[in-house]
């Protein structure tokens, strides 16, 4: 597990970072949300110790980081770079080797890699030749071909059509089934929503809101359900306490002010007829995220 | 599965070895070298041919001096009565030089008019005194010709493999690829690499251009001057060792503080100055003992001056060494003081780094 705790930086007098922190569990993926300027991208360049901390700890399984641990870290920063005029392959061997793997063993490990992520066909060519979605893999695979223990990716997903996401994130889950601690950033939330098991959620520089998934949908609940029925469930309008957001015969989504008022609906639909469904409306992580970080 | 922490020397090998490949996959690399290549061969070849063609020197020899010369190939000799005879020949220009007896503890000397042929001195056993009548105009071409020749070499190869060091380092820095390999690698590991790559390339392109120049000599038949010029050739590719590494160490760290290769020019510039410098010293004062005496003991001139000098005849046989010193020493300082830069500097995007901020810390 690796565990951040009263992380601060500043540029000058401006407080990018304010006591962040927060922890990735090994095993999971961890999604790292906020705002154009939130200190995401800070965030994981301390990490990656490319950038240095004012203040505060970076810690894995409760021990300081090294530059021994570091080396068993796979990164993929914001802005991408690797060198134009290297190919593919080698480049990714150059890097495999950089982290202690044997010639062979590098060139196996990369080029396997490199064909998980659709890049086969594309081993010899220069690295400059590629499209921008093509470089972007070639990307991941530069972070992951020493097999690290912990993944830094930042916006892997950018720049990717819907069929490449769905290979990245296979291959990000599959790393995290294998016991990996995977934290990345994303601006697309669906993506987010669909692939992590915990959230941290970043504003301003301060961490707002950080769990599992579902615990923080838990946590954000708001008072809104969706109920089908078999009569006209017009009356629900004239119920105290209840506000009808959409209404079409027997269908109405509502909130309610407390948990009391929906289950006096409930109990006034089921009287009046069939109820086939009643239920409460989980909020997406785009509107968890609004919340959070007003 | 089995990753081990690579040494520093491993992770500095594997640096180099890169720089090295990507260098010789360069097309523009080997075109440029092809036509070094070509014109250090030409060079050789047209020297061959003109010394063939300017066939013997001709020479005014007084009696008590005959025993000098005999057996000494290349030489027209004319015989002269006395030493006065020797010198009205010499200024009419009838014969090139003339070596009379007496004088010098050698038991002769040489006089010439102005220019000093030194492939007369050089093909005498031992090199005598020579007096110059006119020395006004002195002026020995061949000594200028391998001033010039070490000049344009160690400008070439330094100027060629300090920008790639520099572009290196930017691109590094200006495609992020750096915070992956420093992520994986020490800093150190990796200026190291870069530094031993060029270094390796530089020292290649001399080893090759002197074995040119050896090879040249000796097929085109000019033994006495190779010997003449062996020694400062091997004292060249010493001295160059050293000063490259100097350089490439000094180049890493200015490119270090900017982040686009746009901005290269901002911070390398000084360097460039250092490398030019001394090709344009060297041509100017390459007579001037002086001032070619102080340039050989400088460490940025010192691998062009002080061959020169050896060259011309100019240097004990210690002062080379004292000046490797020197050189060795700076180089020391250079590699800690560029390190340092280079360290600091290395992840600072954006708008150039200030001199003393690289230092600090």
């Amino acid at each position: 597990m690796l565990e951040l705790s009263g992380i601060t930086k500043s540029y000058g007098t401006h407080r990018v970072l304010d006591d962040v922190g927060f922890h990735v569990a090994s095993g999971r993926l961890t999604g790292f949300v906020g705002g154009n300027g939130a200190g995401k991208t800070t965030t994981m360049r301390i990490i990656l110790g490319v950038l240095a901390r004012d203040g505060g700890d970076v810690t894995l399984e409760g021990a300081p980081v090294t530059a021994a641990d570091r080396r068993r870290f796979g990164y993929m920063p914001e802005e991408r770079g690797l060198y134009p005029k290297m190919r593919v392959l080698d480049h990714i061997v150059y890097l495999a080797r950089l982290h202690g793997f044997s010639k062979s063993e590098a060139e196996q490990r990369a080029e396997s890699l490199l064909v998980e992520l659709g890049l086969g066909e594309r081993l010899q060519d220069n690295i400059e030749t590629l499209s921008l979605g093509n470089q972007q893999r070639a990307q991941i695979a530069a972070a992951l071909v020493h097999d690290p223990s912990v993944l830094i990716l930042d916006e892997p997903f950018s720049g990717l059509d819907p069929l490449a996401v769905d290979v990245v994130a296979a291959v990000l889950q599959g790393r995290a089934r294998a016991g990996a601690a995977v934290l990345f950033s994303s601006h697309q939330l669906d993506v987010v929503e669909r692939l992590c098991d915990d959230l941290v959620i970043i504003a301003g520089g301060t961490i707002r809101a950080a769990g599992s998934r579902d615990d923080l949908r838990a946590q954000h609940r708001s008072h809104r359900y969706e109920i089908v029925s078999a009569g006209d469930a017009g009356w629900i309008r004239d119920e105290p306490g209840v506000e009808v957001v959409s209404f079409d015969g027997g269908y109405a989504v509502f909130d309610a002010a407390d948990g009391e008022v929906a289950q006096r609906v409930l109990r006034r639909a089921v009287a009046a007829g069939d109820v086939t469904s009643f239920a409460p409306q989980h909020p997406s992580l785009a509107q968890i995220f609004k919340e959070v970080i007003q | 599965m089995t990753a081990q922490t690579p040494s520093f020397a491993q992770s500095t090998w594997l640096v180099a070895e890169r720089e090295i490949g990507s260098k010789l996959r360069s097309k523009p690399f080997l075109i440029s070298f092809g036509i070094l290549f070509l014109l250090a061969l030409g060079g050789v070849i047209w020297a061959g041919f003109s010394a063939k063609s300017a066939g013997t020197t001709p020479v005014a020899v007084t009696s008590d001096a005959q025993q000098y010369v005999t057996g000494v190939a290349g030489l027209d000799i004319t015989a002269v009565a006395d030493r006065a005879e020797a010198e009205k020949l010499v200024t009419d220009g009838t014969v090139d030089a003339a070596v009379v007896g007496g004088g010098d503890p050698l038991g002769f000397s040489v006089i010439v008019e102005s220019d000093v042929p030194s492939t007369l001195l050089m093909s005498l056993s031992q090199t005598p005194k020579v007096e110059v009548l006119d020395p006004a105009n002195a002026t020995d071409w061949i000594g200028y010709i391998a001033a010039i020749g070490f000049g344009v070499v160690f400008l070439f190869a330094a100027q060629t493999f300090g920008a790639t060091i520099a572009q290196s380092v930017v691109e590094e820095k200006q495609t992020r690829v750096v915070e992956l390999l420093i992520s994986a690698i020490p800093t150190r590991a990796l200026l190291a690499g870069k530094v031993i790559g060029n270094t390796v390339l530089a020292m290649g392109q001399v080893l090759i251009l002197a074995a040119i120049a050896v090879v040249g000599l000796t097929v085109t038949g000019q033994t006495t001057f190779l010997e003449g010029i062996g020694a400062p050739i091997a004292w060249f590719a010493i001295f160059f060792l050293f000063g490259f590494v100097l350089l490439a160490a000094l180049f890493a760290a200015a490119a270090s503080m900017v982040s686009r290769q746009e901005d290269i020019g901002s911070t390398t510039t000084p360097l460039m100055l250092l490398i030019l410098a001394p090709y344009f010293m060297v041509i100017f004062f390459w007579n001037n003992p002086t001032v070619l005496t102080v340039m050989s003991y400088v460490p940025f001139s010192a691998p062009v001056a002080m061959p020169t000098r050896l060259f011309l005849g100019q240097a004990a046989w210690w002062e080379p060494l004292v000046s490797l010193v020197i050189l060795a020493v700076t180089c020391i300082l250079a590699i800690v003081l560029g390190a340092k830069i280079y360290e600091n500097s290395l992840l600072r995007m954006g708008a150039r780094v200030k001199l003393s901020e690289a230092l600090s810390r």
